[in-house]
């Protein structure tokens, strides 16, 4: 059974700003030991997709559409359902864990407590699986009686990893998890997940911003922009050869060592990602498209398969076969 | 003699800290800029790399060591300070925060101008300013709050107000981290025009190799408050001989060094730099038994390295007198090789 199913996932935020759509019709699957990363900037939705695979928004929040996790919907089920999915079906692993982490209780409880309330343990129990949580994140047994604020920020991303495992879920959401670490820590984390994903056979869902790291450490890769998935296609091939003009120019961001093309030449897009209250119309990238056409400015494209690869492209560029890339292309400025 | 630009000397910059302890956040370096080229300053957190960069901007009063500008030794007194400013300008990481709210655009280029009590020509110099920062017509600029602005708009807003007062060098902390990924290519390219089209000198500190690779003319690697592998970017970045900037390198995607390398541990902190090579609890070739099989184990846990000279002198690659290392291996190895 497929492990994760979103289906046409619509999130609408009703603010004194007004109507402000933040996630527009988003359909991505994940199988068990797949790993799914999503790529995207500030406002760009990926955030407010991973708290509504776990139905985690504010009530202000109108979320249509399905999100099935093991075929059950999220979205529909009871109380009580939901509260037996969290954690044990799927967990989260937020960006900020000095803030996620209680600064007054020892970590050792924190992973504890997630156990205790899912599963009919001793606290003895509960205690001795928290220790065991903390050696597979590489953290010495000593640690668990330590607070969140005597370890490092490397260390505490690791109690946090710690805890998502804790009921031994089937689905881990990555919301940034590595984002404010360095180079190294990163490192050391990332390869901690690869391993628990394939030791264990769950499945990841992958958010950043960085698509190079999501391009190292994921099979395939949605990049989003306003709201929706631009792109979608396997990890190194979008990161290497983009086929959305968006994805092309993020991928520029993080230029690859040895790569001569980037040296000395950073390229970049105008503007700011758009306000999800106040979306261009057509594609809603046109107005920083470097390869823009008229109609482009008209409808909204749709994602579709280009060629016989399998990559699904929103770009009426990328579907009439066009690089998206500009200097490469010379069309008609209307 | 006189240099261009601006150096610095066996610079140390140390902190009390509580119990009698003393941070050693730089500890010997030697640093520098010359107008017209773009240094990038790389390291992980806690390395000393921004405590430098303050040093620097005159900031932070070294422990030891001296900083000069054209040759020109630093004094620290309110008016050397302010003169040297003129020549030696900042770039903060977040334009949100490095902006007032309430001044419009032109307020914040103009406030240099007046600090320096330079009342000539205000307006031209603030629309020069704005538009050599790439925003155009500057006039259009002038009465705008930062609000109305986008992030990579603000950012030139900010350089721009380095700019106003015809610095040569001028030092970017993070200039681009807290931009969107999409913008951050537009402000890296406006560093390097202004490298091209008026000679302006940059040090860029950031912890993003791949930053580095993208602007920088040479690049200094730096860990626990010094600098351990320094040289053209092209060679440091795609061929680096230092455990620790191959193993920084090895972990990025699509790297030219095989790996990854995953270090253990992190950075330990200035308070207790360890004996010999400073980078040797945490370096892979020690730990592999690489260094003990070239013979240099010992000196690996034991012998200080020397401080690197900043630009010439004798590296360990024969090939290239202004790539430096320091690394027993690395210098082992180069010495087999001759």
């Amino acid at each position: 059974m497929t492990l994760l199913e979103v289906r046409d996932l619509h999130v609408t935020y009703h603010s004194s700003r007004g109507v402000i759509p933040a996630v527009r019709g988003v359909d991505i699957t994940v199988e068990p030991g797949q790993t799914l990363g999503v790529a995207g900037e500030s406002g760009c939705g990926k955030s407010t997709l991973a708290l509504a695979l776990l139905r985690l928004l504010p009530k202000s929040a109108e979320v249509t559409g399905q999100v099935r996790l093991n075929g059950d919907d999220v979205l529909t089920m009871t109380w009580g359902q939901l509260r037996a999915v969290r954690w044990a079906g799927a967990s989260i692993v937020f960006q900020g864990a000095m803030h996620s982490l209680n600064p007054v209780h020892r970590v050792a409880r924190q992973i504890a407590e997630p156990i205790l309330l899912h599963e009919n343990v001793s606290e003895a129990e509960a205690h001795g699986r928290a220790v065991e949580l903390l050696g597979q994140v590489g953290l010495p047994a000593w640690r668990a009686r330590s607070y969140p604020h005597e370890l490092s920020g490397g260390q505490r991303q690791r109690v946090m990893i710690a805890m998502a495992l804790a009921c031994e879920p089937d689905l881990i959401i990555a919301d940034e998890a590595t984002t404010a670490l360095d180079v190294m820590v990163q490192a050391q984390v990332l390869d901690l997940i690869a391993d628990l994903v394939a030791q264990r056979g769950v499945g990841l869902v992958m958010i950043s911003h960085d698509l190079s790291v999501l391009s190292a450490h994921c099979q395939r890769v949605a990049v989003m922009y306003a709201g929706k998935v631009v792109e979608l296609g396997a990890a190194h091939d979008v990161f290497a050869d983009a086929r959305h003009p968006y994805s092309d120019a993020l991928a520029s961001a993080f230029p690859v060592i040895g790569d001569v093309a980037a040296r000395h030449r950073p390229r970049g897009l105008g503007g700011d990602p758009p306000d999800p209250a106040d979306l261009p119309g057509g594609c809603s990238f046109h107005p920083r498209c470097p390869v823009a056409v008229a109609e482009c400015r008209a409808a909204e494209p749709q994602l579709l398969p280009i060629g016989a690869s399998p990559r699904l492209s929103a770009c009426f560029v990328a579907q009439q076969g066009k690089p998206v890339r500009p200097g490469t292309v010379k069309e008609p400025v209307t | 003699m006189s240099e261009p630009g601006l150096s610095a000397r066996g610079l140390r910059v140390e902190f009390g800290l509580p119990g009698g302890r003393t941070a050693r956040a730089v500890d010997s370096v030697n640093i520098r800029v010359a107008p017209g080229e773009v240094v990038a300053l790389a390291g992980e957190s806690g390395c000393g790399k921004t405590t430098l960069a303050r040093a620097l901007l005159g900031l932070e009063r070294p422990t030891a060591g001296a900083i000069s500008y054209d040759g020109t030794p630093l004094r620290y007194s309110t008016r050397a300070l302010k003169a040297y400013r003129r020549s030696v300008q900042l770039v903060l990481q977040d334009p949100t925060g490095a902006l007032n709210p309430r001044h419009t655009v032109y307020d914040a280029v103009a406030e240099g101008l007046r600090i320096h009590r330079i009342a000539d020509n205000e307006s031209d110099r603030v629309a020069t300013a704005l538009s050599h920062a790439g925003l155009r017509p500057a006039e259009k600029f002038f009465l705008a709050y930062p609000h109305e602005l986008s992030g990579g708009q603000r950012q030139r807003v900010v350089i721009a107000g380095a700019l106003v007062l015809d610095p040569k060098i001028i030092i970017a902390d993070e200039p681009v981290a807290s931009l969107d990924a999409s913008v951050r290519g537009e402000i890296l390219a406006l560093l390097l025009r202004l490298r091209d089209e008026f000679g302006l000198g940059a040090l860029v500190v950031t912890h993003d190799l791949g930053l580095a690779w993208s602007i920088a003319d040479r690049i200094a690697v730096m860990y626990l408050g010094r600098i351990v592998e320094q040289g053209p970017a092209e060679q440091v970045l795609t061929d680096p001989q230092h455990p620790y900037t191959r193993a920084l390198v090895s972990v990025l995607p699509d790297s030219p060094v095989p790996g990854p390398i995953v270090l253990s541990g992190e950075p330990p902190d200035a308070t207790s730099i360890p004996a010999g090579c400073r980078f040797h609890p945490r370096c892979q070739v020690l730990a592999s038994g690489a260094a003990e099989a070239a013979g240099v184990a010992d000196q690996c846990r034991a012998t200080p390295l020397p401080v690197l000279a900043d630009d010439v002198g004798a590296g360990v690659s024969g090939d290239d007198p202004t790539r430096q290392v320091a690394c027993h291996y690395a210098a082992a190895a180069t010495r087999s090789e001759a």
